[in-house]
């Protein structure tokens, strides 16, 4: 209660604003119909989300009264669009950047060994006789026979 | 000796209905309070059966088909039905409003809906623990999960929408704060629990969306084929792993905040001391909120993930240790010179500032992404992350629940028997999970139905602990029921507190006050005002 500054009267817009902010989402659709009939190269993402961001940026101000509200909303309303953007671009760091320095390359899956299942204790001596390992391949053989 | 009120909260209406049709918060957070707990005991349950399997190096009584499904369902029982809702719907639902001088939350049939999805979540949960289980650990990690054939999709929906009542009641409380606060309770006047709730709200609400869709889109995958994950039909499999940690890092301050924000009502209740560093603490709810969502990385460092991503996170996650120190030290320094009672409550508050203190700091070691490379998926981490939760989180909730308890029944425990329970408990705890640090250290995979013999001494070492914490629960449920009969009446005030839902009967009155409560002091003004407790033994 302590906050609670606004009043509980429903906030009229003009209709002249509706109509005039209607027509401009109308007019901004016709701009991202034509601007697709043009290749922009890479620039083709960018220029189609700018306009798309331009009218979701009006309808939130003046369909959803974002532009007269307490700030309260406005701000927890771009908290979850700056939150969202976090996610994208820290993401990118890891989906793009993949393999800069160590490339994993796939290789043949090996059975793990269970030392339980084949009865041995994995100290060094037991290791040494139902193992061999061969250096230059660092292949693991298993002899199962011992 | 003190009496009961004649009328309260607990007799103003009778009935099972009155129950399940209640908007009163306190009779909510009662409702929450059987339910979780009861999930509690269950997740609790398959921790003992899982430690009792580990004892032995080689199968003991189950195979280990059953033993996946058992620490999945361990984790994610305790992770989605107990810890996420535990402190913010039991002891949030009845404290917060009274400790702001509110009637109620903002939205009270809100706050009942959020208890029956809890209730409808839960079945799901409970559903695919009978038909068939799940193996795919508490994460449902793809492929796997996608691959498998238990019931990936029935416990993945139950936590979707246990997701929900997270939203509500984190909604809830938000408004709550911003609007029902009492003349005088500005924001800076408000207990530090009511911040620490308020943080959490924050990130309830922001956070737990992106797991409905990411469990949506797991689901999705499973059922129609659409690749999202899956590398075959043009997917990325780690990229379910920066979606669910998007989510489940910031749920582990989900999990930790509310500890938090108990620890710092009850080190100034104890030692009758005003809090070191108010607003210190009060923005460090916050820092750690928003350090929360930058981080998530650091659960996928040998995930795959590019070398620039895990060096970015690594550097972010020292980020995390600031706040957190912040707070530690703050309570630290409240506790200097204070006239410190030895009660349940205090005893729980020390235990909780060793035990998150370890797993605090355990967690900076594996932040560091050299360190990690060697230390993932090892015991170290099951330790760390248990130290964390159940040393942080669990010993936070006890302590909140025993120092709230009288408020709740009107009627207080045996504190020689609370004690001991805190002290079995505190014990075995350290017996469980020190134990893994080292094994861990030493190489010892988690997750694995059997292992080498070299470590056979800890498992079983770690298993004795097991039992020791597992007597000290038992003991707590016995004496709290027990008190619900036989307790002395505790009276308005027995710790002699000074935050407002001290200053009414307990019980509470149905509608918590008769008048709008006045703020005239602080919450820990013990410097100024002087509280006396109304409880005593004999």
């Amino acid at each position: 209660m302590t906050d609670n500054t606004q009043t509980n009267e429903p906030h009229v817009l003009p209709l002249s604003i509706y109509l005039g902010v209607g027509s401009i989402l109308i007019f901004l659709t016709a701009v991202t119909v034509y601007a697709a009939s043009f290749n922009f190269g890479e620039f083709n993402l960018l220029i189609a989300m700018l306009i798309a961001t331009v009218k979701a940026s009006l309808v939130a101000m003046y369909f959803m009264h974002l532009k007269y509200d307490n700030k309260l909303y406005l701000l927890l309303f771009l908290s979850a669009i700056v939150f969202l953007g976090i996610f994208i671009v820290i993401t990118m760091f890891d989906t793009l950047r993949r393999g800069d320095i160590y490339e994993i390359k796939a290789g043949a899956i090996r059975d793990a060994v269970i030392y339980d299942s084949l009865h041995i204790t994995p100290d060094a001596h037991a290791l040494e006789d139902s193992l061999s390992i061969s250096t230059d391949t660092t292949e693991i053989v298993i002899d199962t026979t011992k | 000796m003190n009496k009961m009120p004649e009328t309260h909260y607990l007799n103003a209406t009778k009935g099972i209905k009155s129950w399940l049709t209640t908007v009163d918060h306190k009779r909510i957070g009662i409702l929450y309070l059987f339910s979780i707990m009861f999930f509690f005991f269950i997740g609790g349950m398959f921790a003992i059966l899982l430690r009792l399997e580990l004892l032995t190096p080689s199968e003991l009584y189950i195979d280990s088909d059953t033993y996946n499904q058992f620490f999945t369902l361990h984790g994610a029982i305790m992770i989605f039905l107990f810890i996420i809702p535990a402190i913010p719907a039991i002891l949030g639902n009845f404290v917060l409003p009274i400790m702001i001088g509110a009637k109620d939350v903002a939205f009270p049939r809100l706050n009942l809906a959020s208890w029956y999805i809890y209730m409808f979540g839960s079945m799901f949960a409970v559903f695919s623990l009978v038909s068939g289980g799940v193996d795919t650990g508490w994460t449902f990690y793809t492929p796997y999960s996608t691959t498998t054939s238990t019931s990936v999709i029935s416990m993945t929906l139950g936590a979707f929408i246990l997701g929900f009542s997270s939203i509500f009641t984190g909604l809830n409380f938000i408004v709550t704060v911003h609007k029902l606060r009492s003349p005088g309770m500005t924001w800076f006047k408000m207990p530090l629990f009511a911040w620490g709730m308020y943080a959490t709200a924050l990130i309830q609400v922001l956070a737990t969306p992106i797991l409905g869709i990411t469990l949506l889109l797991l689901i999705i995958e499973r059922t129609v084929g659409i690749g999202i994950f899956d590398p075959a039909m043009g997917g990325d499999p780690v990229l379910y792993q920066h979606f669910f940690w998007f989510y489940s890092h910031p749920a582990v301050y989900i999990m930790i905040l509310p500890g938090m924000a108990i620890i710092s009502e009850l080190i100034t209740a104890h030692s009758h001391k005003k809090i070191f560093g108010y607003t210190a603490i009060a923005y460090s709810s916050l820092g750690i909120a928003f350090a929360s969502f930058i981080v998530w990385g650091h659960h996928m460092f040998t995930s795959g993930q590019s070398e620039l991503a895990a060096m970015i996170f690594s550097f972010l996650t020292f980020f995390v240790a600031i706040p957190s120190g912040i707070k530690v030290f703050n309570w630290i320094a409240t506790l200097y010179k204070g006239s410190i009672a030895w009660t349940t409550p205090m005893l729980y508050t020390l235990a909780f500032l060793f035990l998150f203190s370890i797993g605090g700091l355990t967690g900076i070691f594996l932040g560091a992404l050299s360190v990690d490379i060697h230390l993932h998926d090892t015991y170290f981490i099951v330790a760390h992350f248990h130290y964390v939760m159940v040393g942080g989180t669990v010993i936070a909730f006890l302590g909140g629940l025993h120092h709230w308890w009288p408020k709740m029944w009107g009627r207080m425990y045996n504190e020689t028997q609370a004690k001991i329970a805190c002290g079995l408990i505190f014990v075995g705890f350290n017996m469980t999970f020190f134990t893994q640090f080292i094994m861990g250290a030493k190489g010892m995979p988690r997750r694995y139905h059997l292992y080498d013999d070299v470590y056979r001494p800890f498992h079983a070492f770690s298993t004795y602990g097991s039992w020791v914490m597992a007597i000290g629960f038992f003991l707590m449920a016995y004496y709290l029921f027990r008190s619900l009969y036989v307790g002395k009446p505790a009276g308005d005030n027995p710790w002699g507190a000074l935050t407002h839902e001290w200053s009414i009967t307990s019980p509470p009155p149905e509608h918590n006050f008769e008048s709008i409560p006045i703020t005239e002091h602080g919450p820990y003004d013990y410097d100024k005002v002087v509280a006396k407790s109304t409880f005593t033994e004999k």
